[in-house]
């Protein structure tokens, strides 16, 4: 049993379960403010986008239009390297974010789920019965308190589960920004296979952890949906 | 900052570059998308035989992989891969060296992924066929294949078309990724490009275009498709 723990603990996969882990606080921090911030601002943007303002939801769905169409990786490479190479923006003081890859990935991230997620959230105030809009206006609400008490409890609830698709998706997708030098989870596990050249015990290690980090994910996001949709519950 | 004198045609600039790169993405998207659906099937149909070990073998399958990041599966398959292939040349007596050229791995990486998209679609349009069509093309005394080919395959692309599309897309924005094991689709081509000319925001914007045209134009062909698969059904 002992000989069994040891053979174990010498595992390059149990060495590099420990390497990797260190990098968890990096993908984690670049969820923490890509997520909320996302979030907000996919709000907004889906008012914007079914808003009468002919101008502010062309160019919203415009901007869902281009984001959707081009894949993350160019999207971060544009922040990166792109942003980067224009003068006057390496003068001003937005080279202060765009210079460190943690900044580049936290915006490119947060533009990205913007865009997904103020469709979905669209869907949702799109999928509201009028009825209800017209019952809160003749209890004399005014706009902003339809919104609040009517309009985005009803649609945020309803979208919950292709908003967690969404969540999981952003996930994984921290891992793209280890191609702009940023040291999280897949970013290490690549200096580890450069340095052992033992591919597959270095991402079988980031793999499980991805995957832990996902099924929190899931359980999150269900016992949101558990919370917030008390109708739906199957036995109270 | 934008040199578009970059992008012409010839030795000058880098739009044969840019449009040899183009197909090179469009073929490993339809060849992986392909390769994707084949497997898609082989899963679909081991978790609906009612067989314990198929089904446990392709949920694991489907979970693992869509819960770890794309980038990993196709570093996994890129560096892990050579390995498994030769172990496998191995065992039937072949011990040279094998190295698979980089379409081959790119081709792989991406349809494990898709596969799984792809097999999520499939099952759902498969289990959307009432079982009655099946019990009375079998009282008409079809055989397995025929039931296979006649009832259930046009229903199930009748129905899978929009998910498939979905899929699609999803594929094409993945090979991408494929640029970091060195085969030349868009994105390396406008790495190449943009260290050769110290103007990456030019090649990444290109880039950017020839992706949201191929998404846009890939979208309206899978929207002419569920038309014409959909005659006849008012949905």
């Amino acid at each position: 049993m002992i000989e069994f723990l040891n053979s174990i603990q010498n595992s390059l996969i149990y060495k590099n379960f420990f390497l990797v882990l260190s990098g968890l606080d990096n993908t984690i921090l670049l969820l923490l403010i890509s997520l909320p911030v996302g979030f907000v601002l996919a709000l907004l943007f889906a008012l914007g986008r079914v808003s009468k303002i002919a101008l502010l939801s062309r160019t919203i769905s415009s901007y869902i239009f281009v984001i959707r169409g081009t894949p993350l990786l160019v999207q971060i490479y544009l922040i990166y390297f792109g942003l980067g190479s224009v003068k006057f923006i390496r003068e001003s003081f937005l080279w202060y974010a765009l210079k460190e890859p943690f900044w580049c990935g936290v915006i490119a991230l947060t533009i990205n789920t913007v865009a997904y997620g103020a469709e979905i959230f669209r869907g949702g105030i799109q999928s509201i019965e009028k009825s209800q809009v017209e019952s809160g206006l003749s209890l004399g609400f005014g706009k902003f308190l339809l919104l609040r008490k009517i309009i985005l409890p009803i649609a945020i609830r309803k979208v919950l589960p292709s908003y967690g698709n969404e969540l999981i998706l952003m996930v994984k997708a921290t891992s793209l920004v280890s191609l702009t030098t940023y040291m999280e989870m897949t970013g290490i596990a690549r200096k580890i296979m450069a340095k052992t050249f033992a591919p597959v015990e270095a991402f079988i290690a980031a793999g499980i952890l991805y995957l832990f980090l996902n099924f929190l994910m899931v359980q999150f996001v269900k016992y949101l949906e558990w919370k917030y949709n008390p109708h739906l519950r199957l036995n109270n | 900052m934008f040199k578009f004198d970059k992008l012409v045609f010839g030795d000058a600039g880098w739009g044969d570059e840019f449009l040899i790169a183009t197909l090179m993405t469009i073929l490993v998207s339809i060849l992986s998308m392909g390769l994707g659906l084949f497997l898609a099937i082989i899963t679909v149909w081991a978790k609906i035989i009612q067989n314990r070990i198929t089904r446990f073998i392709a949920n694991f399958y489907t979970t693992v992989i869509r819960g770890v990041p794309e980038l990993l599966v196709i570093y996994l398959i890129f560096f892990g891969g050579n390995a498994v292939v030769i172990s496998i040349a191995k065992v039937f007596g072949y011990n040279k060296y094998i190295e698979l050229n980089a379409l081959t791995i790119a081709t792989i990486a991406i349809a494990v992924i898709s596969a799984t998209y792809s097999s999520e679609v499939l099952r759902a349009s498969y289990l959307a066929i009432s079982k009655g069509q099946i019990e009375a093309a079998r009282a008409l005394g079809m055989n397995k294949f025929s039931i296979f080919f006649k009832v259930i395959s046009p229903q199930v692309i009748r129905h899978a078309l929009p998910g498939i599309g979905n899929v699609w897309q999803i594929t094409l924005k993945d090979t991408s990724l494929i640029s970091v094991t060195g085969l030349v689709e868009i994105m390396r081509q406008s790495r190449i490009s943009s260290n050769v000319e110290h103007s990456p925001l030019t090649f990444l914007i290109t880039a950017a275009i020839l992706y949201l045209c191929l998404t846009t134009i890939s979208g309206r062909v899978f929207k002419t498709l569920e038309v014409n698969y959909s005659k006849g059904f008012s949905t």
